[in-house]
């Protein structure tokens, strides 16, 4: 009942891979998809040490909404902290995953700028003016920015954002502090336009459109809205940092072609097809009928794994689906071990049920304790490897060896036992030994 | 038992693999890739038919980015070079473009009544990839790998130490240890000998993957050790005391090589596979782990339980 169940489970696991492709494509690498992949170091040498962190989750977000400016499908962008060991001075990184932009050039000016933050003005006639003709975001937002009314305050003149709290109603508050120049500026702007919006742009995109209430003079303003504390830790940030340069450095840069990529894919999936029917083959021949059932496991194994790929969602590059073959090939090897200790186990007399309860308990010591050495090994991989494409050969060789205990000991015991005959007959006998005569 | 009677033949033969790696090694060193020296490579190709390799050397040579050119698949060159800078990548291009010039086709087009005809040229050079790596970077990178090697080999010998630590007669479970680090040393010392002789020989290069292949080796080759190993601790258990060690090492070798062969015989069709049609991106990274998993197979056979035997004798006449 339960070998029937977990077919079941692993044939509609592999459904679900097959038809989910369009709405759940896998996540491919850039050096499948074809991409850019840029790695910038940091100088965050003037920035105070308790601040850097900070300072680079403001430099990534700040990069972020250029990348996406850029008009970039799914980019990656993300900070690491890089040392060499024994060496004092780390290093603050920022890598960038463009896929599908292969002009290096343009991304690299695009990201290479320093942020800015602006201050602009919009009537707020002009503004409900807009949004009374109930157009899309979009366009909601090309009219706005048409309409803005440029003030001359940048983020410059900021001397400092605070987060603070409504003393009454207890919501999040956003304090600004803008020097003396800003303080001017921004007095001469409120005074003039109460009732207007003082809308703040960070890198030409709208980050508040808050409404002026009265005339501020002393260079203190407050942002009132309805966001979360989040948000408004995350808009101090930005409005801290964002106008703060960290400069950055390109340390490596890559670009790769989309033919490629495509080339490979296809390589990589007739190689799987082409190696999971060898070792069917194989095992097949060599095991028979237990043979046949670690197939079905395998099958189920290459469901399982490819469905995990999907959920978790493990970025597939070219050494990932490398590692994803040769897990297929040692994915088989507790089915190997066991099977053969079956027939050990058969030799010496013992009846068919005996010999596969035996089989299964003699060789877990040494299933266990190589797939041990090889989770080590995937683990080490993983955390010392220095590029993307290495993390993800790690990644799907540690779950090749975790999904494998579950399909070749867990699933392939089931059916084994579900199939195995009661009655000792010379055709059962012929089934469960193998080919390899003593 | 034929294996352990005769172990001195296998030790030499080991011996001799390790030892003509070493030399390959010592004499022509690695061929490094630009992860862990730094530098440039561009791909591009010709899309009809690329230039000379004598062509393209004499065109780069003036730019002093002390180029290399190789050629790849049919119509593809890389060029390795230096660190680029934007201008200098800029020149390079430019440079590779001009070699060939842009094919030219002629259509007729109607305008109105009357039949002209268009001339569309279309560049046939094209960049198929550039991948740049900083020197720090690159250090970085070496520096990492060798770290990774060391741990995993440290890792696997304290566990298997560990994992046999109930075993101690006759011989200690730290020796199972020091067997099964030199078989790892074995196993991964011949795919870097044959990578050195490929490297002087055929301009293979040593890169992350490659570094990678090395630790998968390490974790898989030492499965069909802890197999060997395991049927020994099992029939020390079944058998204790009545018969020589040497006779229990030879007795669990035949038990489980058929096993020990299989186990790796399916990996490698994997690997075979992933050679012949996985692609170039990961063909130099299957053909070290074939070279380093067939090694560690015959190392779990032939080197690594004799071995045993072999410290059991010393350990004997120690005692005497």
């Amino acid at each position: 009942m339960i070998a029937f169940f977990i077919i079941v489970i692993a044939a509609a696991v592999g459904y679900f891979v097959y038809s989910s492709q369009k709405s759940v494509p896998f996540k491919l690498g850039l050096d499948l998809a074809g991409g850019t992949e840029l790695v910038y170091t940091a100088d965050v040498s003037k920035i105070p040490a308790d601040e850097v962190s900070d300072s680079m989750s403001a430099l990534r977000d700040t990069i972020e909404r250029r990348v996406n400016i850029f008009g970039v499908s799914e980019p990656l962008v993300e900070t690491e902290t890089a040392g060499i060991f024994g060496s004092a001075s780390t290093q603050n990184r920022l890598i960038v995953e463009l896929p599908g932009v292969t002009d290096i050039d343009a991304a690299k000016s695009a990201i290479g700028a320093t942020p800015v933050l602006e201050f602009y003005l919009i009537k707020t006639s002009d503004y409900n003016a807009i949004t009374a003709k109930n157009l899309n975001a979009t366009d909601t937002q090309t009219a706005i920015d048409a309409a803005r009314i440029t003030t001359g305050i940048t983020g410059s003149m900021l001397s400092k954002a605070a987060l603070a709290f409504d003393p009454t109603t207890g919501a999040p508050i956003v304090s600004l502090q803008f020097n003396s120049t800003g303080a001017q500026k921004f007095a001469d702007l409120t005074k003039n336009n109460i009732g207007d919006i003082a809308a703040i742009y960070l890198d030409g995109a709208p980050l508040e459109m808050p409404t002026i209430r009265e005339a501020i003079t002393n260079g203190q303003a407050q942002i009132t809205g309805s966001f979360t504390l989040d948000q408004a830790k995350d808009l101090v940030r930005n409005l801290n940092y964002g106008a703060l340069p960290v400069p950055i450095t390109v340390l490596s840069e890559q670009t790769i072609g989309p033919t490629l990529g495509a080339a490979t894919v296809n390589a990589g999936i007739l190689s799987g097809i082409i190696a999971f029917i060898v070792i069917a083959a194989f095992l097949i021949l060599w095991y028979r009928l237990p043979g046949f059932l670690a197939v079905v496991a395998l099958a189920a194994y290459t469901c399982l794994n490819l469905a995990i790929y999907k959920i978790i969602p493990v970025t597939l590059t070219a050494a990932g689906i490398a590692g994803f073959i040769l897990s297929i090939g040692m994915a088989v090897d507790a089915n190997i071990l066991i099977f053969e200790r079956m027939k050990e186990e058969l030799r010496k007399g013992r009846s068919i049920m005996d010999a596969v309860h035996e089989g299964f308990s003699r060789a877990w010591p040494s299933i266990r304790d190589s797939n041990t050495s090889s989770i080590i090994t995937g683990l080490i991989l993983y955390y010392f490897s220095s590029t993307s494409v290495i993390k993800g050969f790690a990644l799907v060789f540690i779950i090749g060896v975790l999904v494998s205990m579950f399909t070749a000991i867990t699933a392939s015991r089931f059916f084994l036992f579900a199939v195995s005959p009661k009655k000792q007959g010379r055709l059962s006998l012929f089934l469960m030994k193998n080919g390899f005569t003593h | 038992m034929f294996i352990v009677k005769y172990r001195p033949i296998f030790y030499i033969f080991s011996g001799i693999l390790v030892a003509g790696s070493i030399i390959a090694m010592l004499v022509w060193g690695l061929n490094s890739s630009i992860d862990f020296k730094g530098g440039s490579l561009l791909e591009v190709s010709y899309t009809n038919g690329r230039p000379s390799q004598d062509v393209v050397v004499s065109a780069v040579a003036p730019l002093n980015l002390s180029a290399s050119v190789i050629p790849s698949a049919s119509n593809e060159y890389d060029i390795r070079t230096i660190t680029l800078t934007d201008d200098q990548k800029n020149s390079l291009i430019s440079v590779l473009t001009a070699l060939e010039p842009a094919s030219t086709s002629t259509m007729p087009i109607m305008i109105g009544s009357t039949t002209a005809t268009a001339t569309i040229s279309s560049p046939s050079m094209q960049v198929d990839g550039f991948n740049t790596i900083g020197p720090v970077l690159g250090a970085e990178a070496a520096w990492k790998s060798i770290v990774a090697v060391v741990l995993v080999i440290l890792a696997i010998v304290l566990f298997i130490a560990w994992a046999f630590r109930k075993v101690s007669e006759p011989v200690s479970s730290w020796k199972y240890g020091i067997v099964a680090i030199i078989d790892l040393v074995h196993n991964i010392v011949i795919p870097l000998g044959v990578f050195a002789v490929l490297g002087h020989f055929y301009g293979y290069e040593v890169d992350t993957l490659f570094v990678t292949s090395l630790l998968v080796i390490l974790g898989f080759s030492v499965h069909d050790t802890i197999v060997v190993f395991d049927r020994i601790r099992e029939n020390l258990r079944v058998m204790p005391g009545s018969k020589p060690f040497s006779e229990i090492v030879g007795t669990s070798i035949n038990q489980t090589f058929v096993r020990s062969i299989n186990t790796s015989l399916t990996t490698l069709f994997a690997l075979a596979v992933l050679y012949f049609v996985g692609g170039a991106s990961t063909q130099h990274f299957s053909l070290s782990l074939i070279i380093g998993i067939a090694a560690g197979t015959y190392a779990s056979i032939c080197l690594g339980s004799p071995l045993l035997v072999t410290l059991e004798k010393w350990q004997k006449k120690g005692k005497k």
